[in-house]
């Protein structure tokens, strides 16, 4: 098993080709299509962003409210496809690690590739699991959002398979 | 004529969906367990013994196996001799709401068109049959949106016909690709109305998984289906092998002379429901 840290090294993440099971450990942003909306319209603004999107991981998720007891409740990844309209400018941005399930658009694809990036998909609906796997968590920005707020987590260990390599190699593709 | 009150409706609709949010049925669970064992594609095998340890841990510490606890979908079967106390719609909704708050679901409801989310997971929506007798039947089904993103609906012309059929639903399964979060169980409806057809197919995704049609001509197609599916080789999550879907369920009901309605519904591998009978 490959082990990986975010924020990653170039070095690493061009060490990564599409298949390979890793376990990731270290700080993302949880965004989904609410946030994403907003991230981009503050973006074309000019506005101030919440977070640093450079060198960033953003984590296509919306969890259950916290119960008691638990760091978070239930958070697998959503479906990565509805972000297609969006995620080129991230990955433009700086956005280095995306975390979501599912295939993505050519366009996102040749945004992976010129900005040596990585897509990582994690098991959809495994939310208990992929919970388990976050050791902090701190609130960021839109809290009106509801479950679409973005969050930080910190991840330990958490299972991801490399669905799209910087080289644009996906996992897809090999079926 | 036979009296239930609106709080027994409530409290039985609010344990319904602080079951069903929770875990998958047990047929579903199953299903995956032996996918796994039959798993052929590398990753895909990965991610169906991540779905297995995700089940374990959903079970030992009570979050719901997965995040998106869905849209509440109720389905009641009314016995013409029970007579409702108090507003009986109002007392479902109440239920999803006081489940959802209780049981630290998402609450995923929003206006189509402002974007505001109504805060407590409701409106349910409620499909209602009048049955006879004296007895009160609900169906709790939460509807995650991955899968039922994918779902489609054509209005086939007669000369389609079953070949027609057969291709509409393995195109709706190659657009789908990798995103319903599959394995998923297929529920597909044949004929009836435009708005009949997308109901018949998402009653199909209440029969147990592994349950076998009645109608031998549509369990015979059932099979046939559910290998030419897996025969694409999509594969768990998208990622390669032969588990794409666990079962295919098809309901079909007559139609108008000029028309062939089909109806894909998706359901992601957390097949949830539950019911109960008052």
């Amino acid at each position: 098993m490959i082990e990986v840290f975010a924020p990653m090294t170039q070095g690493m993440i061009d060490s990564l080709k599409a298949g390979q099971s890793v376990v990731l450990s270290g700080d993302v942003y949880t965004a989904r299509d609410a946030a994403h909306a907003r991230i981009v319209d503050m973006l074309q603004k000019g506005e101030p962003l919440p977070f640093e999107l450079s060198g960033c991981g953003i984590y296509y998720a919306g969890p259950c409210p916290d119960m008691p007891g638990r760091i978070i409740n239930s958070c697998g990844p959503t479906t990565s496809s509805r972000m297609n309209a969006y995620a080129p400018l991230l990955y433009d941005c700086g956005v280095q690690v995306v975390i979501g399930k599912g295939p993505v658009s050519g366009e996102v694809r040749n945004a992976i590739v010129r900005n040596g990036a990585v897509y990582f998909a994690a098991v959809g609906g495994a939310g208990a699991l992929l919970a388990s796997c976050v050791t902090a968590v701190e609130d960021v920005a839109f809290p009106d959002l509801g479950p679409e707020a973005v969050r930080r987590l910190t991840f330990s260990r958490v299972p991801l398979i490399v669905a799209i390599d910087r080289y644009g190699s996906c996992v897809y593709d090999n079926r | 004529m036979r009296t239930i009150s609106g709080e027994a409706v409530t409290q039985a609709v609010k344990q319904l969906f602080l079951s069903a949010c929770r875990m998958p049925e047990r047929g579903a669970l199953a299903a995956i367990e032996s996918a796994l064992e039959k798993e052929t594609s590398a990753p895909a095998k990965e991610a169906l013994r991540q779905l297995v340890e995700n089940a374990r841990i959903a079970r030992q510490t009570g979050m719901p196996y997965c995040q998106d606890t869905g849209m509440a979908v109720v389905f009641v079967e009314l016995g013409q001799d029970v007579r409702i106390e108090g507003n009986l719609s109002e007392a479902i909704q109440e239920g999803v709401r006081q489940a959802y708050e209780e049981g630290y679901f998402r609450k995923s409801v929003r206006d189509p068109l402002t974007g505001q989310n109504t805060g407590d997971n409701t409106p349910a929506v409620i499909h209602y049959d009048v049955v006879p007798g004296d007895k009160l039947r609900i169906t709790a089904a939460p509807k995650g949106f991955g899968s039922e993103n994918m779902s489609r609906i054509a209005m086939l012309k007669p000369s389609d016909g079953l070949g027609g059929i057969r291709r509409f639903i393995l195109d709706s399964v190659r657009i789908a690709d990798g995103s319903p979060c599959p394995p998923v169980v297929l529920g597909v409806g044949i004929g009836g109305t435009f708005e009949l057809c997308a109901l018949l197919a998402k009653k199909q995704l209440l029969r147990p998984i592994g349950s076998v049609n009645a109608d031998e001509t549509l369990a015979r197609m059932e099979r046939e289906l559910q290998g030419d599916i897996n025969a694409l080789g999509i594969g768990a999550m998208g990622l390669g092998g032969p588990n794409y879907c666990l079962a295919v369920h098809i309901a079909k009901y007559p139609t108008h002379i000029a028309g062939l309605p089909v109806a894909v519904n998706f359901q992601c591998h957390a097949a949830r429901h539950g019911s109960v009978t008052l």
